[in-house]
């Protein structure tokens, strides 16, 4: 055998140096840009980190959710609750609460879905993802109902009572500072997710995702693993529910609603979710595409649908996976 | 103590008998060949033996110990692994990959999140060493799904290999590819099964294959053992020629018309 690098592997020290200067990038934005499109980024990395968890599912493992706004609201409204019934300050142990009621409540579905594959499978989530959103729905004077529950910035601390935000100019405090506490949750997301998905386990996951009659006769107890990625999924999908709150300042029943499962994976597929980076890149891409097309129409769903119709015809592999055919192609023609 | 042990094993599909009273012993060390017209129920035998299909009666004694109702992770796990008629691979997963599954599966290292998969150099020298076996190590890093059928076959062979079963079946390791690939891929079978000691069962529909390299042979028709003995011996076996060529005589396998 030849010494040859291992090919398999990605080259982690490159990969290493992708990663940094894309922090520092991240890191400088808020200096360059305003409260408002700082705000924005904030959102769009929120949604990367419920569409990184939710892609562990389709991309690695196959199985398509339709039921993912199930964590974000979960998350949510724990945190939620912490706040308004605990009245808790600590945005730390809003994340810990919200983690716990995430894994219970994907623990519990995922234990129904993962049952069935396909089709039957999405249409579990979505069925179950319902439930919450009724419960949200009905339950007025436990969740507020479709006023949903308010949860103000100001209420909360961060790194345990280091950073609050009262006094003057405190929005834009907050704004600034809750970016930098995001893009540090998320870069340890990416990076978890990064770790699972090339581990032992992720490739457990790929080889149930394209064979899961012979992942069974190779070893792998398929069903358990489906379990234990629908957890994960749900639980990063969680988080992003959790630091979404005091960003919105309000949780209502719209992100337990189905159409919010679609924009997850809308996200991903937007991005393409056969590659790692895709749902991130279709998740920020996503929250501008919105965010602009809600501004400029009313009819900015039928821009999204459009949207959706080319991506489905022109680019199946995402954003991701055709620039870097693109790239490919360009840089083996020089 | 037998390796393997059928008693009295069942499966029939309504009014096909697919495994009817199968009662077949197979000891350590040995190559065999099972052969049967099609819809003799060699498949079937396999599968019920591997965990696939569920018998509808009798009694499977692995190592001694009844293996009936033990799911397929649990019959790998006791050493029981096999191939596919159809190749059954990880498509978009590397050759290297799909080997190297196999190993971490068997090491029972597939539940750890935390550890990066290609650092692990004691799978990957495990893993290059079969692909070398198998004489793939030139389409270590080509996914499942590029590469040719015969090698696809291979492939499929070094999958259940790399687990270090007990006992391989081996379902139609060479079919669907060229009479002059079937000799070379049974070839590089038989020398890695035989080499490392493993008790093979091989179905195989080429006669010429499966005189020249199994120790015994198993004759299923109808869903029973028909006959089974020396290559020899079942050279010799008028019914066994009558069942399989639809002719007898004492050159009823040689003769090429």
């Amino acid at each position: 055998m030849t010494m040859a690098p291992n090919r398999t592997g990605p080259s982690i020290p490159r990969l290493f140096g992708v990663a940094v200067v894309v922090l520092i990038v991240l890191a400088i934005l808020p200096y360059v840009v305003d409260v408002y499109q700082t705000q924005l980024l904030t959102y769009g990395m929120v949604f990367a980190i419920a569409a990184l968890g939710f892609n562990l599912l389709l991309g690695y493992t196959g199985l398509l959710s339709f039921g993912h706004s199930a964590y974000f609201g979960t998350g949510a409204y724990t945190v939620a609750f912490i706040v308004r019934d605990l009245g808790a300050h600590s945005m730390e142990l809003c994340i810990l609460g919200g983690l716990l009621g995430t894994f219970v409540v994907a623990a519990l579905f995922g234990y129904v879905c993962v049952r069935h594959t396909r089709i039957f499978f999405g249409i579990l989530t979505l069925a179950l993802s319902q439930v919450l959103w009724s419960l949200a729905f009905k339950f007025f004077w436990v969740t507020g109902g479709t006023d949903g529950i308010r949860v103000a910035s100001a209420n909360l601390t961060l790194l345990g009572g280091l950073v609050d935000f009262k006094g003057r100019g405190a929005f834009q405090r907050f704004v600034f500072a809750y970016y930098y506490y995001v893009l540090v949750l998320f870069a340890v997301s990416v990076v978890v997710m990064w770790m699972i998905v090339h581990s032992p386990f992720g490739k457990a996951l790929q080889a149930i995702r394209d064979n899961e009659v012979r992942a069974g006769f190779v070893g792998i107890p398929v069903r358990r693993y489906r379990w234990i990625a629908f957890v994960i999924s749900g639980l990063f999908t969680g988080l992003a529910g959790i630091l979404w709150v005091p960003l919105n300042g309000l949780t209502t029943p719209d992100i337990l609603y189905w159409p919010f499962s679609g924009e997850i994976v809308f996200m991903a597929v937007l991005g393409g979710f056969r590659n790692f980076t895709g749902p991130i890149v279709g998740a920020l891409a996503f929250n501008y595409l919105k965010t602009y097309a809600v501004a400029s129409s009313e009819y900015w769903q039928l821009l999204l649908g459009l949207v959706l119709v080319v991506l489905v015809l022109v680019l199946p592999t995402g954003i991701v996976g055709s620039t870097a055919r693109l790239y490919a192609r360009l840089f083996r023609r020089a | 103590m037998s390796l393997l042990q059928t008693v009295n094993l069942k499966k029939y599909f309504g009014e096909t008998r697919a495994v009817d009273n199968v009662n077949l012993t197979i000891e350590q060390g040995e190559f065999i060949s099972l052969v049967g017209p099609n819809g003799a129920g060699k498949t079937s035998f396999c599968h019920v033996v591997s965990a696939h299909l569920a018998p509808d009666s009798g009694q499977i004694l692995f190592n001694g110990a009844d293996v009936t109702h033990m799911s397929v992770t649990q019959r790998v796990k006791a050493g029981i692994a096999r191939s596919f008629q159809l190749v059954n691979l990880f498509d978009d997963l590397t050759a290297f990959d799909n080997v190297a599954l196999a190993i971490f599966s068997r090491e029972s290292k597939t539940a750890n999140m935390m550890a990066l998969a290609h650092l692990d150099s004691a799978v990957n020298a495990e893993a290059d060493a079969v692909l070398g076996q198998f004489g793939l190590a030139g389409k270590r890093d080509v996914l499942a799904r590029g590469i040719a059928q015969g090698e696809r076959k291979l492939l499929d062979v070094a999958l259940a290999y790399a687990l270090r079963p007990r006992l391989l079946f081996l379902d139609e390791p060479t079919s669907g590819v060229s009479t002059r690939d079937k000799g070379q891929i049974m070839d590089t079978i038989a020398s890695v099964v035989r080499g490392e000691g493993i008790t093979a069962v091989v179905v195989e529909h080429d006669m010429d294959v499966v005189f020249k390299y199994s120790d015994r042979i198993v004759v299923m028709h109808q869903g029973a053992i028909l006959a089974q003995g020396t290559p020899d011996q079942i050279r010799n076996n008028d019914e066994v020629a009558m069942v399989l060529l639809g002719s007898s005589g004492p050159d009823a396998f040689t003769r090429k018309d």
